[in-house]
């Protein structure tokens, strides 16, 4: 097969190129600096990212293009997800930064690799061939385990990174060996044509598909953390520097999401009717097990984690409701879960200091004695979470239901509904904490304002109301990818 | 057409601006900034009512009706915020914010030496938001949103000394008794509803007819006119805020409130909202003599016999709130009488005499070291002459001296219920002739008593009188001019003109109005009509009989005391209505209430399902956090169980 070179076309990876080239310089600037000007590496990793943003809204398309030779795509579903990681990003970044430097941790190499992931998610979520999404992973995975293991002097936090890394290679391994099952029946790894080929062997190969099948689905919902593989979180989020914690919790939920459409919608939408059903049983174990496990928690980080799982469960609510509603409604709840989820996240590094983690829930008794701001914001992201309007948590869960009953799995949304109502119990009890607790002696002390932080916590947490209220400002454009 | 549409936006939204930032960042602006910037909101919403009100009144502005919002459509039914500018429109929200604007700056004095400052500031304008979103609605969701908004504010409000063991009882009196109406007001918006599937006012009106011959079965076997109790439903939920008979019994505690808020809430303008909910509703209200009668009666009921209670109070601001009991009854009356132009005339002049009277008596209360007993006053004239004077004025025009602002609007009340062809009219317009003279009696009484006669305060109060501080006097002057004049200045245009063209229906039928019009031919000529014998006669003779009594011949009041004993007891104790209220409804709602807490909710609800579900959610919570062992061996285990049960449902299912 002689085969003639043609220059892909690039600039639909404008985005990725400009990621890459500035998370270079990043990494070489930041050599050069002294301690006491690593302000600087924060700036100019905001500037990349910020970048980033720019030059995906530049190549945004009309409609889709791929590149590439087809593995490459950009279509309105990256743009949307893609802005949305690097901005979520950015406050990551912003919001870890005196966290960092009062835990002697304030590198540069936390931006280095933060930048690394996030171009791994961009890939991910541009990723139309089992190769490039694999790629993407690794590079979002890899540089995980590194931020995990960040703080070296942390027992603690090498313990998770060595859970996260083993627990990550073994479900890195079940996807591959998935991917290779489809290759030897298929014998393509592009993923339009993997679809084309896919309707073809139903017939013939109906076990082997399912097979490959469910590996892809168990490697992708250990990525998102559904229940039974969502073990490692609870533990990650705990042991990881709550800087880093942020991080894992908020945008890669994004690329995950990216990741299960790609593969399982624009992949194998064929055997929608095995992977939905899979899904389902996954769905419920997620919400029944996140949020009944949640309410045992003393540990603040460990609550977060619990909660994500049975977010997840409601995303995948979304997605096996195999339609264009529940696609889209999937997307605005991912995305603004992990608006919540930086809030949260958020809230809890600003309460730290020298010397002392604030990472229990009894830590955040009588907040609004000393902190009345801070522990509104914090507030907000709770009624979101939980559901409450006129949050937008309500408005995502709403328009989840919707396309479940609108599939007609009402017993689906039923059992849905009653698991959130336990979930309400302990995002009130954080809020019961917060503003009728004693505050504890050591809390008296007052939270360093540092400017940029309240700022952007506080659009952050406002911008929950807004979303609630006005949901067509970023539903219009969830609705618009899957048209 | 888009500069108005910010205007009527910035209207309701400045206030709202003032509250938030007074209510959340009062600690950080502290309390002259919490003032300053209440304020401005509320200034910058009167300054735009007023430019409303010329648009509407001088310019003859078409009438503005849309949505500004939609928050959601469901099953057809839209749920909007929306504005309607008409002429009642304009009237109440310019009456609204310049009430609230002068007791905003009126609370500079009053609440000087409060803790609450600050929160007082933020409640205050946040109930100018909820009325001016009340009026302005043009739907009936929007309607409910302020109803209930400023019953919520009104609630905080009585309650703002929540230390205060009878602030507690008054509040929650409030709350319950307006829970009441509330239940009425929402059933007869769900009959509007379900009969014409809308909540726009004016698609409501339009398919308002196809009501009047429907009947509807609420109780089996009796046939109901749809209209008629769909008018009835919603007057009941007028009456728990305008506090009518028998759901009058919250106002009078109300007055355990600052004096502002009695003031601003429960004289001027809150209470108020039922009657303009009425006018608001007069294309319906039309369509049902029956209705119409029910509030005629209950209206005059309330005017007359409310008045009377109001001869025997001595606590200064009793006294003004019965006779704001009484008033509303007047208002009452005239929307009985289809004589709705006739009521919001007498609501607006009587939101700015009784706002005065009110902050006066607060004038007084202050210089008096909060003693509101006016046994225990006399003699002010001459400590506290600028209160004097405008307590006059605002007495006076209570009474309804000719040529006052009250002159006007309770003849043109009294004119109309004088022709209203109604069914219980006869009643109505003997009770609201006779209140005439009950009105100036206690009026006067309270008045001689206070700043006439012998000083009957102690000693150290004495020494420590004199005029207050000109915030509050300042803001009682400038309720004083329009309390005098405005009645002369605009009969003719709300009364006569096509102001309310569109706003208030009236059938031919009803010639009521109409017959106000006969009589009148310019104000001048309706003043010298007054001096005929009628209803200002009465008035007089009131006045008299209180100086006759109280001042020139003191000891005659306890001896009519003692002679009419039974009637003493009887407006003494209120007619028995809170001792009724006490024992029937709250006593068997207590008793149900045991049963229902001790065999429903303790056993049952609490015991068996809250306790017994959150005991087994935390079982199973406490016993599946043990699987989270920690051991990587262990998750990788779970990984591969979830791995290999998939596989046999992909395989084998």
């Amino acid at each position: 097969m002689t085969a003639e070179f043609v220059q892909p076309d690039l600039m639909p990876a404008l985005p990725e190129m400009v990621m890459l080239a500035m998370t270079c310089l990043v990494l070489v600037v930041d050599l050069f600096l002294p301690q006491e000007k690593r302000g600087f590496t924060l700036l100019l990793s905001v500037l990349t990212l910020a970048l980033a943003i720019g030059a995906v809204a530049l190549v945004a398309p009309a409609s889709a293009v791929s590149s590439f030779g087809g593995s490459f795509v950009l279509d309105q579903l990256a743009v949307v997800l893609k802005i949305a990681v690097c901005a979520i990003t950015i406050m990551v970044f912003v919001y870890s930064r005196d966290y960092l430097a009062d835990h002697d941790i304030y590198k540069g190499e936390y931006y280095v690799l933060g930048l690394f992931a996030t171009l791994g998610m961009m890939v991910m979520i541009s990723a139309h061939s089992f190769l490039l999404v694999y790629l993407g992973l690794e590079l979002l995975s890899l540089s995980l385990y590194a931020m995990i293991a960040f703080n070296r002097n942390s027992l603690r936090s090498s313990e998770s990174a060595m859970k996260y890394f083993v627990l990550g290679a073994m479900a890195s391994g079940l996807l591959l060996y998935g991917i290779s099952i489809f290759y030897g029946i298929t014998g393509t790894l592009d993923l339009t044509q993997l679809s084309a080929s896919v309707k073809g062997q139903m017939a013939e190969h109906p076990v082997a598909l399912g097979f490959a099948l469910t590996f892809i689905v168990v490697g992708l919902c250990f990525k998102l953390g559904a229940v039974p593989f969502h073990m490692w979180m609870p533990d990650i989020y705990q042991g990881a520097p709550t800087s880093v914690a942020l991080f894992i919790g908020t945008a890669p939920k994004i690329a995950g999401f990216a990741m299960a459409i790609r593969l399982l919608v624009d992949g194998l939408g064929d055997l929608q009717v095995d992977w939905s059903q899979m899904l389902t049983a996954l769905a419920i174990a997620s919400m029944a097990l996140g949020n009944v496990i949640a309410i045992a928690q003393t540990n603040f980080k460990r609550m977060l984690a619990y909660s994500t799982i049975s977010h997840v469960g409601f995303i995948l609510l979304g997605i096996l409701s195999t339609s264009a509603n529940g696609y889209a409604s999937a997307m605005f709840y991912t995305i603004t879960y992990a608006i919540t989820a930086s809030v949260a996240f958020g809230v809890l590094l600003v309460l730290n200091r020298k010397g002392f983690e604030a990472e229990e829930i009894s830590d955040l008794s009588g907040l609004n004695d000393g902190n009345p701001w801070y522990a509104a914001l914090l507030a907000i992201a709770m009624f979101s979470m939980a559901g409450v309007p006129p949050t937008v948590g309500f408005y995502a869960k709403l328009s989840v239901l919707q396309a479940v009953i609108q599939v007609d799995m009402v017993w689906l949304a039923i059992v849905a509904v009653l698991f959130s109502v336990i979930g309400l119990f302990y995002y009130l009890r954080i809020i019961k904490v917060m503003y009728f607790d004693k505050p504890m002696a050591e809390q008296t002390t007052t939270i360093k304002e540092a400017l940029d932080v309240k700022i952007l916590l506080s659009a952050n947490s406002l911008s929950l109301i807004l979303l609630g209220v006005f949901p067509s400002i970023l539903m219009a454009y969830c609705i618009l990818a899957f048209s | 057409m888009v500069s108005m549409e910010l205007v009527y936006l910035a209207i309701p939204l400045a206030s709202l601006l003032g509250a938030i930032i007074a209510g959340f960042f009062g600690k950080q602006i502290g309390r002259s900034g919490a003032h300053c910037v209440t304020i401005i909101g509320v200034a910058v919403s009167f300054v735009l009512s007023l430019l409303v009100l010329k648009n509407v009144a001088v310019d003859g502005a078409p009438i503005y009706n849309y949505s500004v919002y939609t928050w959601m459509i469901s099953d057809g039914i839209r749920f909007e915020i929306g504005f309607l500018i008409d002429g009642l429109t304009a009237l109440m929200i310019a009456v609204v914010s310049g009430v609230s604007l002068m007791v905003h700056i009126y609370t500079i004095g009053y609440m000087h030496d409060d803790d609450g400052y600050q929160r007082f500031f933020s409640y205050i304008s946040l109930f100018t938001f909820s009325m001016l979103m009340l009026v302005m609605s043009n739907n009936f969701l929007q309607l409910f949103f302020g109803w209930e908004a400023v019953g919520l504010v009104s609630y905080l409000l009585i309650g703002f000394w929540f230390k205060k063991e009878t602030a507690i009882y008054a509040n929650m009196k409030a709350f319950l008794v307006n829970r009441v109406g509330d239940f009425g007001f929402l059933l007869g918006i769900a009959v509007l509803l379900m009969f014409t599937g809308s909540l726009d006012y004016y698609e409501v009106f339009d398919r308002a007819d196809s009501m009047v011959t429907a009947t509807m079965q609420v109780i089996p076997g009796m046939d109901w006119s749809v209209i008629t109790l769909a008018c009835i439903l919603l007057f009941i939920g007028a009456m728990g805020k305008s506090a009518q008979v028998p759901l009058h019994v919250w106002l009078p505690d109300s007055m355990e409130g600052p004096t502002p808020i009695s003031a601003l809430i429960h004289a001027a303008t809150m209470v108020t909202a039922g009657i303009f909910m009425v006018a608001r509703m007069s294309p319906l209200f039309e369509l049902s003599e029956t209705a119409l009668s029910f509030v005629i009666v209950i209206g005059a009921t309330t005017a007359f016999f409310m008045g009377l209670i109001g001869i025997v109070q001595n606590d200064i601001k009793r006294v003004v709130a019965y006779s704001t009991l009484s008033q509303l009854g007047y208002m009452t009356v005239a929307l009985g009488a289809s004589a709705y132009s006739a009521a919001i005339f007498h609501l607006m002049t009587h939101a700015f005499f009784k706002a005065l009277l009110f902050l006066a008596a607060g004038s007084v209360i202050i210089a008096m070291h909060h003693e509101q007993d006016i046994r225990k006053m006399g003699g002010l004239k001459k400590y506290m002459p600028i209160t004097y004077w405008v307590s006059l004025v605002g007495s006076l025009a209570l009474i309804g001296f000719p040529g006052s602002s009250g002159y006007f609007s309770k003849d043109a009340i009294l004119i109309a219920t004088k022709n209203a062809d109604v069914w219980g009219a006869g009643y109505a317009y003997l009770a609201v002739l006779l209140g005439v003279f009950v009105t100036a009696f206690y009026s006067f009484r309270m008045f001689f008593l206070v700043f006439h006669g012998e000083e009957r305060m102690d000693e150290h109060t004495r020494e420590h009188l004199h005029e207050t501080a000109p915030v509050v006097t300042v803001p009682l002057i400038l309720l004083a001019i329009p309390s005098a004049i405005i009645g002369w200045l605009t009969i003719e245009t709300v009364l006569f003109t096509d102001f309310f063209d569109q706003a208030i229906i009236i059938f031919r039928e009803h010639g009521a109005m109409a017959a106000v019009a006969e009589a009148f031919h310019g104000p001048a000529s309706f003043v010298v009509h007054g001096l005929a014998p009628g209803p200002t006669w009465l008035a007089a003779a009131g006045v008299i009989s209180a100086w006759y009594i109280y001042l020139r011949k003191p000891q005659l009041a306890s001896a009519i005391r003692q002679r009419m004993e039974w009637i003493y007891q009887l407006l003494d104790n209120k007619y028995y209505f809170d001792r009724f209220n006490e024992i029937v409804f709250a006593g068997t709602a207590r008793a149900v209430g045991q049963v229902l807490w001790r065999l429903g909710d303790a056993l049952v609800i609490d015991g068996l399902i809250v306790n017994g579900s959150v005991r087994l959610v935390g079982w199973f919570a406490g016993v599946a956090r043990h699987v989270q062992t920690g051991y990587l061996n262990h998750y990788a285990f779970a990984m591969i169980s979830g791995l290999i049960l998939l596989l046999g449902w992909a395989v084998l299912g």
